[in-house]
């Protein structure tokens, strides 16, 4: 019997069209096509089932709603969370109400979360730190009372610092969906709302440590690892291990010699793919346990691949994208003949910034 | 003399109990409905009636049920919010407390109209003695035979369920609602899957407002078009209004949609005007949410009409010189009011209320609370103004329910309106925080 292929839909994200499932979302279309136009997520998690919707982050503009129905969507919608349509057109970094929204996200979640990146563990990993880097801007207009919490032990290997939590609700899914007895929860609502274990209880299951790779910003950290190194002076490789409970495929993080860190593998979008148990994860830091299968490739523009990219390497854009997007050409029609200053070609300026050169519309 | 379709027998001594409400012609509407007519019949005629939802967003309720799933083998379910909680509202409470058994009627006939044999009633925690006289009424009319297996002969059962919701203002929103029913956390689901395919217990769901369902016990005994003949334009029938604030005679009034602003506010009929020696400053129309509006633009459109009691004149030249007429939650305000105040109150409540799930309530909601806490005693900046519009206008529709927009309207829709008065506050903060200060300039009282 011939299989029967399902009717792929037509999407077309910031003027390219793609070809999906029916069922896709409009973020996992917009990163068929690839990070130009995939909108960026922070609480959304393709491997947790149920999760986005929340950070907002990821707000496009619909400009028509489907081929059937071409009208625009009265408001931006979570493109997490919305599937797409046939003939649907979405505005993602074309739309400046969308940058706006965006924008505007970033100046929320940073209110209370501390620019503490120079001490904080997740510097180097942070999705926070990219997302503000990419929409946000470098002064705050918040005047106001910082949110802080008291710190609360969670267990031996989880240390929660809840004051840098942005309530993703990602490690909440994580414990949901891959252990047996979820002990922690949100408790609170609105900005008191917090991470908590029910009652004082310490996180302790085979799989508690897959909260931290899922935490987006530094409020779930390694406490074997905690203070021990920054990222970037690290070197991870790909290792494998026969373990009874998880696939037992991770990164290594080295210093040196030394094992320093072990995590499981993640995707292009930072994604853990596999999660691990921690008996990998915190219990088997010798090379020795291992089988190293090579380098990690480092996909994603991240700090991580600082002085050490390979061929393969996707270097990071949003510096140069920045820089082109700030850049102001200088009109000064002095006559500059007799201060015997050297005027550099516009050829100079075209290697480094390719965009700045071009013609404004 | 007005039509009452919801309070004709409201002051009927004993309205309360099963007798007597039979006696003013109570349950002929299910005896009608179950015996002769069809759940389809039903749904034409609440669709024909063109009533709109009366919890606040207005939408038509007939549409809202028919879009409603109807997958072979799964359960439907009914519930209706009374989960009444908005700041000006208290409509739903003065219904269920007075004239119980007009809900539970109503019940019966949404429930039969949509298929459901199991219902609810979410009540307001707080509002535990409304649940004991709910829950009295349900026993009366199961010990009669309007409620339970077999209803009057007509092969149809219906087990109704009062449930005490736990206080939080978010569980109003029926997303939230749904997930408090089922015994989680009341935060708001993301739509779409909406609850009409995947509702409670990822059945087919509709929610519905206390007075909405109330309403059909009427449009069945009199039809869908004797309904829509009341009221004007698509606001159709009567609403009530929960009215409070500086005015001779607060309270719970039914009124055909269509009177106007100015008739409700000094009628004696109504509220009999604003307090003596006083003028009127401003209207919330619609329960705090809604965007507050001038003495001037409350009574008359831009192009100088009276503005009227209905869905379409209240939100008349969208939110600049227009409201809505939510919930009915009907606050005037006189000149001794200082908005400013009123405004971080509002604000206070949002913020207080949200329920912290997405970024930008959960962070801006205490942002512009603590910056109207700052205008108001006297620590603000000029750029505070514009600041707190920004933030509403970030929050404004990008939210996952629109608790989000509930707190954003009432504090853009102050500035734009009173803009005076919040500079006023932050140029002379001396004299703005002395005791009952309030602002004085120029400004439109009537």
């Amino acid at each position: 019997m011939e299989d029967v292929k399902p009717q792929l839909l037509k999407v077309t994200i910031d003027g390219i069209e793609v070809e999906v499932e029916p069922g896709t979302t409009i973020l996992q279309a917009a990163r068929k096509i690839g990070p130009e136009v995939a909108p960026p997520a922070m609480c959304y998690y393709q491997p947790l089932k149920g999760s986005g919707g929340k950070c907002r982050a990821c707000l496009v503009r619909v400009a028509a709603g489907s081929g059937k129905d071409p009208r625009p969507m009265p408001k931006l919608v979570a493109s997490c969370i919305t599937p797409v349509q046939d003939g649907m057109i979405v505005e993602n970094n074309t739309s400046p109400q969308v940058i706006d929204a965006r924008n505007g996200v970033v100046e929320f979640l940073l209110l209370n979360h501390p620019l503490d990146c120079p001490v904080c563990d997740q510097a180097g990993e942070c999705d926070l730190q990219n997302f503000a880097f990419d929409h946000g801007r470098a002064e705050t207009r918040y005047e106001e009372d910082r949110r802080t919490f008291d710190k609360h032990d969670i267990g031996p290997y989880v240390q929660l610092h809840m004051t840098r939590c942005i309530l993703c609700y990602r490690c909440v899914y994580t414990a949901d969906q891959i252990t047996n007895k979820r002990v922690h929860g949100v408790l609170g609502r609105g900005d008191a709302a917090e991470i908590s274990t029910y009652i004082g209880k310490a996180i302790d299951n085979d799989f508690s440590g897959n909260v931290i790779d899922v935490c987006p910003v530094g409020a779930l950290t390694d406490k074997t690892y905690r203070f021990k190194n920054r990222v970037w002076f690290t070197q991870p490789v790909d290792a494998h291990r026969d373990c009874p409970t998880c696939s037992g495929n991770v990164i290594l993080w080295y210093r040196g010699e030394e094992v320093i860190r072990v995590t499981a593998r993640k995707n292009e979008w930072n994604e853990v793919t596999e999660f691990i148990c921690n008996t990998c994860r915190f219990e088997k830091k010798k090379t020795s346990d291992w089988t190293i299968e090579g380098p990690t490739k480092i996909s994603r523009s991240s700090v991580i691949s600082a002085n050490k990219y390979r061929a393969d390497t996707i270097k990071p854009s949003f510096g140069q994208r920045l820089a082109a997007a700030e850049y102001k050409p200088i009109h000064d029609e002095r006559d500059t003949s007799q201060l015997q200053i050297q005027q550099l070609p516009p050829e100079r300026f075209a290697k480094v910034l390719p965009s700045a050169m071009e013609p404004e519309p | 003399m007005a039509t009452k379709i919801l309070t004709e027998h409201i002051n009927v001594p004993g309205i309360e109990t099963f007798d007597v409400y039979r006696k003013q012609g109570g349950y002929t509407a299910v005896e009608k409905a179950l015996k002769t007519m069809t759940p389809e019949a039903i749904v034409e005629e609440v669709k024909k009636a063109g009533v709109r939802g009366r919890g606040g967003a207005g939408f038509p309720m007939g549409m809202k049920w028919s879009f409603l799933a109807k997958p072979e083998g799964v359960p439907r379910y009914l519930v209706c919010n009374a989960d009444e909680s908005e700041p000006g509202t208290f409509k739903d409470h003065y219904l269920m407390k007075n004239i119980p058994h007009l809900l539970i009627e109503g019940m019966i006939i949404s429930s039969f109209a949509l298929g459901a044999n199991k219902s609810f009633i979410y009540v307001r925690g707080e509002l535990m003695y409304v649940i004991h006289i709910l829950e009295k009424a349900i026993a009366e009319a199961t010990a009669k035979g309007f409620l339970g297996k077999n209803i009057l002969g007509s092969g149809y059962d219906l087990e109704l369920v009062v449930q005490p919701g736990g206080g939080a203002y978010i569980c109003g929103e029926e997303t939230a609602l749904l997930e408090s029913l089922e015994g989680k956390r009341g935060n708001p689901r993301n739509k779409p899957p909406f609850p009409a395919v995947k509702g409670l217990y990822q059945c087919p769901t509709v929610v519905n407002n206390v007075e909405s369902i109330a309403t059909t016990a009427w449009i069945v005994n009199n039809g869908g078009d004797a309904y829509a003949a009341i009221g004007i334009g698509r606001s159709t029938g009567t609403k009530l209004i929960s009215a409070s604030g500086h005015i001779n005679k607060p309270g719970v009034y039914e009124i055909e949609l269509g009177v106007p602003v100015e008739d409700f506010i000094y009628a004696d009929e109504w509220c009999g005007g604003i307090r003596p020696g006083h003028k009127f400053k401003a209207l919330v129309a619609g329960g705090s949410s809604v965007p507050i509006l001038p003495a001037n633009l409350a009574l008359t459109l831009a192009n100088g009409e009276k503005r009227l009691m209905s869905y379409e004149s209240l939100s008349e030249g969208g939110f600049q010189t227009g409201t809505m007429l939510g919930s009915g939650g009907f606050i005037v305000f006189d000149e001794t009011s200082c908005i400013v105040r009123n405004t971080w109150n509002f604000s206070r409540f949002y913020h207080h209320e949200s329920c912290g799930q997405c970024s930008p309530c959960r962070e801006g909601t205490g942002w512009m609370e603590k910056v109207l806490h700052r205008i108001e005693y006297g620590h603000g900046h000029r750029h505070d103004i514009d600041l707190l519009v920004d933030v509403a206008r970030k929050i404004e529709g990008n939210t996952i329910c629109p608790l989000g927009d509930a707190a954003a309207w009432p504090v853009a829709s102050a500035i734009r309106h009173f803009r005076d008065e919040f500079e006023w506050h932050i140029t002379n903060p001396q004299e703005a925080t002395q005791p009952g200060a309030v602002y004085r300039g120029e400004m439109a009282l009537v």
